[in-house]
C-alpha cells in the first residue's frame, strides 16, 4: 500500500518536444466554448502583444499530464493507477503557451504522503520552450483511494 | 500583455461578472477529443456507475477551464494570468438529457498583491446543482 518514499525529489528526463499547433489550440478553445479571439486569430493575439495565437490557460495540462503519466506508471513506485483521481491542479505562468512552441516537460515527484489510507502524490511539471526558456509550471496532486474506501471518487481525470 | 482592467480601478471586494456554463454529454465527448482525456467515467454511464459514481461526470479540467473564463474575459487578455489553481472537491454530474448540467462561476478580488507588478488575487466560487465543485479556486492576474 505504502509508496516508495525514495521517489520523493526524483526527476525524470525532459520529454520529447510537443509542437503546439494553431488548429489544436482552436479545437481546444472550441471544446471549452471559449470564443476569445486571441486563441484563433493571429491578428487579435498580436494586438495583445503575443507573436502568435495563444492557448487557453489549461491547454498545457494535456502535455504535463502525459509527462506525469510516465512517472506515476513507473512500476517501481507502486501506485495503483486504476484508483487515482485528480485532487488539485495549479499553474504558474511566465508567459502563455502559443502556436509554434516546441515544449518539453521535466517532471519531478515533490511529495508522497499517506492520508487516511489514501496515497497522495504531488508531481511538478516544468515546461520550457525550444530556447530553454520557462513557460509554465504545473503542479498536479493525484490521490489513490484506499481499496476499502466506498467507491465514490470525487473527480476523475 | 494588455489587460483592459486597470489596477488602480479595482479594490478588494470588486466583483467579476458572474457566468454560467452549460455542459451536456456532447460537450464532454468534444472535450475528451480535444484534451485527449478518454477516461470512460466522462462518457460511459455503465462504467461510471460500476465505479460508484451516480452518473457520468464532467472532466475536472473542463470545469477548471470554464471557471478560468470568468477571469480571462474580465481582464481581456488571457496572457495576463500569472497563476491559477483549484481543488476538485465534488464532481459535476451530467445526466443524459438535452439540458445536461450547469457550472456557475462567481469571482471577486480578494487581495491586491503587488503595486509594482499590478497583480491581484481573484477568488472564484464554482458550483453545480447548488454544490461547490471546486475549492481553493484562485487566480493571480496582472492588470493594466
Amino acid at each position: 500500500m505504502a509508496l516508495d518514499q525514495s521517489f520523493v525529489g526524483r526527476s525524470y528526463p525532459p520529454t520529447a518536444p510537443y509542437e503546439v499547433g494553431r488548429e489544436k489550440i482552436r479545437e481546444f478553445a472550441e471544446a471549452i466554448g471559449d470564443t476569445h479571439p486571441a486563441y484563433t486569430d493571429p491578428k487579435a493575439a498580436e494586438e495583445l502583444g503575443h507573436p502568435d495565437v495563444i492557448a487557453p490557460p489549461t491547454f498545457v495540462f494535456a502535455i504535463t499530464f502525459k509527462a506525469a503519466g510516465a512517472v506515476v506508471e513507473d512500476p517501481r513506485l507502486g501506485l495503483d493507477y486504476s484508483r487515482v483521481v485528480h485532487g488539485d491542479q495549479r499553474f504558474a505562468y511566465t508567459r502563455p503557451v502559443r502556436a509554434g512552441d516546441r515544449l518539453t516537460v521535466t517532471s519531478t515527484i515533490e511529495s508522497i504522503k499517506s492520508l487516511a489510507g489514501n496515497d497522495v502524490l504531488d508531481v511538478r511539471g516544468e515546461v520550457h520552450d525550444e530556447n530553454g526558456e520557462h513557460v509554465v509550471t504545473a503542479w498536479t496532486k493525484l490521490v489513490a483511494r484506499a481499496p476499502e474506501d466506498e467507491p465514490a471518487p470525487e473527480q476523475g481525470e | 500583455m494588455a489587460a483592459k482592467i486597470a489596477y488602480a480601478d479595482v479594490e478588494v471586494g470588486t466583483e467579476l461578472p458572474a457566468r454560467s456554463f452549460p455542459v451536456t454529454r456532447a460537450t464532454l465527448v468534444r472535450y475528451a477529443g480535444a484534451s485527449g482525456d478518454f477516461n470512460p467515467i466522462h462518457w460511459n454511464e455503465r462504467f461510471a456507475r460500476e465505479v460508484g459514481l451516480p452518473d457520468v461526470i464532467a472532466h475536472g479540467m473542463f470545469t477548471m477551464a470554464e471557471a478560468a473564463r470568468v477571469v480571462t474575459d474580465w481582464v481581456g487578455d488571457p496572457g495576463a494570468l500569472v497563476e491559477y489553481g483549484v481543488r476538485f472537491t465534488k464532481p459535476v454530474v451530467v445526466p443524459d438529457d438535452d439540458k445536461g448540467a450547469t457550472i456557475e462561476v462567481a469571482g471577486k478580488v480578494a487581495a491586491k498583491l503587488d503595486d509594482e507588478e499590478r497583480t491581484v488575487r481573484v477568488d472564484l466560487v464554482v458550483t453545480s446543482a447548488g454544490r461547490k465543485v471546486l475549492g481553493m479556486s484562485r487566480a493571480v492576474v496582472r492588470l493594466a
